[in-house]
């Protein structure tokens, strides 16, 4: 037979059976579509984490006085050293593997100005640590070396800080009372919402990391120093790296243990990564299930049929039709029934993820893999179950096909 | 030898059912040549349609040969077998066996489908030609299902005589029908066999054998009779005696 009747043919037998046809198309669109949204969720939600996890800044690496305790051993007494701006001067000229580094000057209190007080947390900070954190600002500029120097009395608001003093409108420029001494706004920083960890990181105040150690009492050290790795693949030897630095400037001798703990992000961002992934898995194997019962749904309709299509393959054998008339018959229908199945199941999941992304909280993101993998699984059952009765029937003399109860 | 179409030599069939073995036809010789007109007989059970799907090439015997048109069947592969399924001979059947939901005409062209030498464009002409044999032309978009008896099986013969064949086979073709329109297929047939096709069908009824030339007759597997019909009527004349009773009533 030509291909163009063969074609025919199977559409026509397509048609005939609309109610056959449109349930086995169904199982496949349910498989397809099940598989890609589940899949899709599971994906959109790791890179939902690993996006946090970046915005916080995996380059991240803190320096804190004291020995941590995770290690097992605790540093015995006397070897707490509180940082100096000496540290962060050292670090900054010899380390070369990182990016910025910044003193955190922890201090607290009232801030009085625009539309009343507010109680927050004031970090002294360097002009690196924008970039650090990875945090952008909404509105003004962030300090200079110059204002660190001079002990500007400049600041900049988190957002939540601006939204409640500054209500209706740009508090750049304007001035705030700090523990009764006025700063100037010249900078508003973007909302960054919950982090990961839970807490608000939009509730505090930067300002020049000297200027809070000279004019404003409270705890006058710097409690932390904050690094960036120049890359993430460089954290690790960044990290030692600052260690020599650390232990030189310290003068701590051979042998001596360290008076400072270095850290970075990459355990909080293992445990969170783990997380997302059994919530793949789990959604992964939920639908492997749907798309097992698809398969089964399409094998059920396919045998219901069989009767009937056994007939038919009788009648088309007693007219002189060979036995791979009938296979390639059968074969292109079950190819064009599984491939406009696929092809709906995919444009669904397509449609169900961009309204789970636009419409819900939930991010899916779809893999080309899991098309691919979904498509050929359902296709495989679909010519599979719709093939391979009729190769049994072809099989069979006319006359025994024609007979098939 | 030239003008044998048929040629079976102690052909049997034995089906198995399980343990048991059922002899339908045992040892059957016998000669068809063309232009023939046969009618097959016997009482149920006898073997009639074992033979007759043997003519056919539908099923394979046990044991025996047959020569369809001098040519040996036993040794031709399942490719050629379907091939002389589609071009030698035209099967017609007691239950029709049309395919459901599909046009008289679609089920016409089915045999012209499976013709490898056809040409895509002449085979809706060539069912239409045959489809106007059976003087159906103006049902020929319609389903079985809005089809009567009688018409379904004369799409079945349009069906049969598609691809031209030298031999038409029917196994009780008006098994299903009232009599009137019984003699209205035995009147198409008459005049397909007028034209030189030799027909080979089987009934049950001693009236509907008397338009055929020769009636064999069967029983327990056994050709039991063969002989010439005598006096032979012809549908014709019958159909005009039937018209003239109704309108008598
Ligand atoms: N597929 C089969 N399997 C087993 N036995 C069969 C099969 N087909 C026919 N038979 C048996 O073979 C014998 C002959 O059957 P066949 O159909 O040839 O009879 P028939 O003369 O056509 O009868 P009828 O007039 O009722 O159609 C019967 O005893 C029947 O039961
Ligand atoms: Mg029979």
């Amino acid at each position: 037979m030509q291909p163009k009747i063969i074609f025919k043919v199977a559409v026509n037998s397509i048609m005939k059976s609309r109610m056959r046809s449109l349930l086995t198309a169904l199982g496949i669109i349910i498989g397809v579509a099940a598989v890609v949204v589940m899949v899709a969720i599971g994906d959109g939600a790791q890179l939902q984490v690993e996006n946090q996890i970046a915005s916080l800044g995996t380059n991240l690496i803190i320096i804190t006085p004291g020995t941590s305790t995770t290690g097992g051993i605790r540093g015995g007494a006397g070897t707490f050293n509180r940082f100096t701006m000496d540290d962060v001067e050292k670090i900054k000229s010899e380390a070369v593997l990182i990016s910025g580094v910044s003193p955190i000057v922890q201090s607290g209190g009232q801030i009085i100005g625009g539309v009343g007080n507010w109680f927050t947390q004031i970090q002294g900070v360097s002009p690196d640590y924008l970039e650090i954190r990875s945090w952008n600002l909404k509105s003004g500029e962030f300090f200079t070396e110059r204002d660190v120097m001079s002990r500007a009395k400049v600041c900049i608001l988190g957002s939540e800080v601006a939204d409640n003093l500054f209500p209706d409108e740009d508090p750049v420029g304007q001035q705030v009372r700090i523990r009764t001494i006025p700063f100037k706004i010249i900078g508003v920083l973007k909302s960054k919402g919950q982090t990961a960890v839970g807490t608000s990181s939009d509730d505090l105040i930067l300002a020049p990391s000297k200027t809070v150690l000279d004019r404003l009492s409270g705890r006058r050290f710097i409690s932390s120093i904050q690094v960036s790795a120049a890359s993430s693949d460089k954290n690790e030897a960044a990290q030692a790296e600052l260690k020599s630095i650390m232990r030189e400037s310290h003068k701590l001798e051979q042998g001596e243990s360290d008076d400072f703990t270095i850290r970075d992000q990459s355990d909080l961002a293992e445990t969170a990564t783990e997380t997302s992934r059994i919530l793949t898995i789990l959604l992964a194997s939920v639908a492997g299930v749907s798309l097992i019962v698809g398969g089964i749904g399409i094998m059920n309709i396919m045998l219901v049929s069989v009767t009937e299509r056994t007939r038919e393959i009788g009648i088309r054998l007693s007219v002189g039709a060979r036995a791979s008339d009938i296979l390639i018959q059968f074969l292109t229908e079950a190819i064009v029934l599984s491939l406009s199945g696929g092809t709906i199941g995919v444009a669904l999941s397509f449609l169900i993820t961009y309204i789970l992304n636009n419409y819900s909280d939930q991010s899916a993101y779809i893999k080309p893999e899991i098309i691919v993998i979904a498509f050929g699984f359902a296709g495989a059952i679909g010519i599979f179950f719709g093939f391979y009765p009729a190769k049994k029937a072809a099989a069979l003399n006319p006359i025994d096909a024609l007979r098939y109860e | 030898m030239d003008n044998v179409i048929i040629k079976t030599v102690e052909l049997s069939k034995t089906y198995k059912a399980g343990e048991i073995e059922i002899p339908a036809l045992k040892s059957a010789s016998i000669e068809i040549k063309k232009g023939e007109f046969i009618a097959i007989m016997g009482a149920s059970g006898s073997g009639k349609s074992t033979l007759m799907n043997l003519f056919g090439c539908l099923d394979t015997p046990t044991s025996g040969e047959y020569f369809l048109d001098g040519q040996n069947t036993s040794k031709l592969t399942k490719n050629e077998y379907a091939a002389v399924r589609n071009q030698k001979i035209g099967f017609v059947f007691q239950g029709f066996n049309l395919l459901p939901r599909t046009t008289a005409l679609e089920n016409v062209e089915l045999p012209l489908m499976y013709k490898r030498t056809n040409h895509l464009k002449d085979y809706s002409t060539k069912a239409k030609l045959a489809l106007d044999k059976v003087g159906l032309s103006d049902r020929m978009h319609h389903v079985p299902s809005q089809l009567s008896g009688g018409q379904q099986q004369r799409v079945a013969i349009a069906r049969a005589l598609a691809s031209e064949p030298s031999l038409i086979l029917a196994d009780e073709p008006t098994g299903n029908l009232d009599s009137k329109t019984s003699v209205e297929v035995f009147h198409l047939f008459q005049k397909l066999n007028d034209e030189g096709i030799t027909i080979v069908m089987v009934t049950h009824e001693r009236d509907f054998a008397m338009f055929a030339k020769r009636i064999i007759e069967m029983r327990d597997g056994k050709i039991i009779k063969d002989v010439a019909v005598k006096e032979r009527l012809y549908a014709a004349e019958e159909l005009k005696k039937i018209e003239a009773e109704t309108n008598a009533e």
